[in-house]
């Protein structure tokens, strides 16, 4: 065992929350170290042009994504079934390297709504609370959206997010979200240039009634600099974001935004290789006093740190939390404990449309496209149709990379002669929308550790006990509806809906949004973490990522964990290094 | 085309891959030390994976997955094979980066790939299997089999009804019909997609780096040539 002298500050990953949190915490004079499982990634050498626009290597061969040989997750439907592992990735793709997720998302970057920060106590006020489900668990998440402005604000100036507000404190502006919170100033950049599709998604919605606006882009429209004096250039519409790197200095990522700065600072380092595989806490209990890493040499390491933050992604703050015993484990059949409770993922569904026209659909940046909120969150009755939750519907434009996204008829024979014609004459002229809907957190939708299989580390594998729910299942089948009626209204050769399956299964990407299980909230005994994303048992522990997520709304989850980050970040600066403690009393 | 044209495409294409293999991938894999154990043949050279008799059945069943017709040249033609043998005699062959520790369990659908082969080990044993049924049903192995019957042979293999053993007869197909299109579809300097046949039947343009004049052009065809990662050619620089 290597031991290392000790830092103010220890980050656990190095990905979109960590990166934030060096940034801001560096700011206060504090020597802060982030830790990092995967190596170091820099845009000029990894993410070149050409050679970052390889769908195989990264796309297919997931180049840039965790690796389930290191550490992967089990999963099952429900208790009864026996849990087995993601052999290769699937349903979602963590990150892995200095960059984390947020290196290859799309940059679809959303703010959630009002209505989504106090989902259970507007339900309640609203439906009464015979309308929540006996086994959901949803609850407020102890913080607001107005407390949260500032930072996502702050955020969208990080991120040069391009777009076209709906909401100006309070004035519905023509041609954003009329349905959005309130925004303190505009977007940092306009929209993205219309492509085709968008332009025909965008009329076929406002023939229906509904009312579209452009997505909000974490691409930029136009050269840019950022909060940091971070410059950023122009997106080229390169259509190669989504599972890649972006070697043009476009779309929103921590080697884009913020590590040209921090990595400059005397008081920051980053060690890469460094797979964290516990946290220990003194012998009281309520201490974390260091973590221990193993490097690539299978070395062991211990690192102290007077303030420890876990920051990777959202599965992985959870089951370092389980492994270091820190906190009380969820119990679904008592439905006590904490740790592991509310995991939630993203209820999503498609319809292929087929158009007479020529879309050019090779063109496309990830979060440009047209998109209609109407059936999101609080955004519309819900009384008749009895679920709780919605979502957002999209044109996304992202790119097509040929080999995976290519759309063909869903009657068109599998292979052959008779698919090759297919894929000749659809490639152009074919695309898939989607629905994006939210899940619900349910009594029986939960983490723990698996008790047969180990990551490479020895550790217990981290088990996902997860299925669909009726509510989300009629939320998205109603999405799925709306949705349906808009590509009828775009007038194409032909369309399809695929709607939400019955049971989640592991093997077909989805999203890369999981959430829940260190979730945050006002109540020690139904969440992990303060309203500042603060332990409760362990003061000096903060726990920071879409892990905080009470349950997920509608929306991709980066631009709220960009939120969070900073607002955990100030509370750190404006109240917990004055006076090292517990933020909120229990 | 000519045999000795195809031959010679092939071995200047194993250069150009070779040479590139060295600056294509400049990120330090952080795998190092617990490689999983191979299949036979996972330690020589790209490009040697397969078999002669596993090539036969290769090049005969992607050229009928992918074939040539009336709107062109199909995935023999476009060197899907060469593609499918290097991916296999690499880290995806061997399942490098798939979680490969028991205990082992069949599953449910949606519970994933639970078998403890590698994508090489199972080509490596469903081959002569699929070679021996064929035998069997039509006396001659799948590659000499007419186009009506290997067409056969792989609908029976898609629905499962081809005996394996312990394999499913459809993760196999599901496997080959991925690895074809992968290789139909992927940058050339991969094996496959000779002379861009799969990206020009499609109409995907290759890596272009900037269509931010083009995008607004509504409904106009792209008008600059295909190219791939190594320029217009292809497969050299």
């Amino acid at each position: 065992m290597v031991k290392h002298r000790s830092a103010d500050v220890v980050l656990v990953g190095f990905g979109q929350s960590a990166s934030l949190l060096a940034q801001e915490l560096t700011e206060t004079g504090l020597e802060v170290l982030a830790l990092e499982r995967g190596g170091p990634r820099r845009t000029s050498e990894e993410f070149a042009i050409p050679w970052v626009q390889d769908e195989l290597r990264f796309a297919i061969r997931n180049e840039l994504f965790e690796q389930p040989h290191r550490t992967t997750v089990s999963f099952r439907h429900n208790a009864r079934q026996r849990s087995l592992p993601m052999r290769h990735l699937g349903s979602f793709n963590p990150g892995t390297g200095v960059g984390g997720a947020a290196v290859h998302w799309n940059g679809q970057h959303w703010r959630f709504l009002p209505h989504d920060f106090e989902l259970r106590s507007r339900t309640v006020e609203q439906y009464g609370a015979g309308f929540i489900p006996d086994d959901m668990t949803i609850q407020d998440w102890g913080v607001t959206y107005a407390e949260l402005e500032p930072w996502y604000d702050k955020f969208d100036y990080i991120c040069g997010v391009s777009g076209q507000a709906g909401n100006l404190r309070g004035e519905i502006q023509a041609g954003g979200n009329p349905f959005e919170g309130p925004r303190s100033r505009p977007y940092p950049l306009p929209p993205l240039k219309r492509d085709l599709l968008s332009t025909m998604f965008d009329r076929a919605a406002i023939e229906v009634g509904d009312h579209p606006f452009p997505g909000p882009a974490s691409n930029t429209s136009k050269p840019y600099k950022n909060a940091y004096g971070v410059q950023m250039g122009a997106c080229t519409y390169c259509g190669f974001c989504e599972w890649h790197g972006c070697g043009n200095y476009s779309k929103a990522s921590p080697q884009t935004t913020i590590l040209p700065v921090l990595l400059e600072k005397p008081n920051f380092a980053c060690r890469t290789h460094a797979a964290v595989t516990r946290i220990n806490l003194d012998s009281t209990g309520t201490r974390a006093v260091s973590v221990n890493y193993v490097d690539m040499q299978g070395e062991e390491h211990e690192q102290p740190g007077d303030l420890i933050i876990v920051s990777a992604y959202a599965t992985h703050n959870v089951h370092l939390l389980l492994v270091s015993g820190i906190g009380r484990p969820y119990d679904p059949r008592s439905g006590k404990g904490v740790v592991g409770r509310n995991y939630a993922y993203q209820t999503v569904s498609s319809v292929d449309v087929f158009t007479h026209e020529n879309l050019n659909p090779f063109m496309g940046a990830g979060a440009l496209g047209q998109i209609v909120d109407d059936y999101n969150s609080g955004n519309f009755d819900h009384g008749r149709h009895g679920f709780i939750g919605g979502g957002y519907i999209a044109s996304w434009t992202t790119g097509q990379r040929p080999i995976g996204q290519m759309v063909i008829p869903h009657d068109a024979p599998g292979w052959g002669s008779g698919w090759k014609r297919a894929a000749k004459e659809n490639y152009l002229r074919g695309t898939s929308l989607a629905t994006h809907g939210s899940s619900m957190a349910y009594r029986d939708a939960y983490l723990d550790l698996d008790p047969a299989y180990r990551d490479v580390y020895g550790n217990p594998l981290l088990r996902v006990t997860f299925d669909f729910h009726e509510n989300d299942l009629k939320m998205s089948d109603f999405l799925t509806r709306q949705l349906t009626a808009i590509a009828r209204a775009m007038k194409p050769r032909a369309y399809h809906a695929n709607p939400v399956a019955r049971h989640y299964s592991i093997v077909p990407y989805q999203t890369t949004h999981n959430t829940g299980g260190a979730i945050m909230g006002n109540d020690p005994e139904t969440s992990v973490v303060n309203r500042y994303l603060q332990c409760w048992d362990v003061p000096n522990l903060f726990v920071v990522g879409a892990s905080a997520f009470p349950q997920n709304a509608g929306y991709n989850p980066n631009g709220t964990v960009g939120a969070l980050s900073l607002w955990a970040a100030d509370a750190i600066r404006s109240r917990y290094l004055k006076s090292p403690g517990p933020l909120v009393q229990a | 085309m000519p045999n000795n044209r195809r031959e010679f495409l092939k071995y200047s294409l194993l250069a150009g891959g070779a040479a590139l293999s060295g600056c294509a991938r400049p990120t330090l894999p952080d795998d190092s030390g617990d490689r999983l154990v191979g299949p036979p043949g996972y330690d020589v050279p790209a490009g040697h994976f397969f078999t002669a008799a596993e090539r036969e059945l290769v090049d005969a069943a992607v050229g009928r997955l992918i074939p040539a017709d009336e709107l062109g040249p199909g995935a023999l033609e476009a060197g899907v094979r060469e593609f499918i043998d290097r991916q296999l005699s690499g880290p995806y062959g061997r399942a490098e980066r798939w979680y490969m520790s028991g205990p082992w369990h069949d599953g449910s659908e949606e519970q994933g790939y639970q078998m403890r082969y590698s994508p090489a080990e199972l080509y490596r044993h469903c081959i002569p299997r699929v070679d021996a049924w064929c035998r069997d049903r039509y006396g001659g192995n799948f590659a000499e089999l007419r186009a009506a019957q290997q067409d056969e042979t792989l609908s029976a293999l898609e629905n499962g009804a081809i005996d394996l053993g312990v394999f499913d007869p459809r993760d196999f197909f599901r496997m080959l019909w991925q690895n074809a299109r992968e290789g139909f579809l992927a940058d050339p300097m991969y094996g496959g997609n000779q002379q861009f046949i799969g990206w020009k039947l499609i109409g995907f343009p290759g890596p272009r780096y900037n269509y931010a004049r083009y995008i607004t052009q509504y409904g106009k065809p792209y008008p600059l040539p295909t190219t791939g990662l190594l320029g217009r050619g292809g497969t050299s620089v």
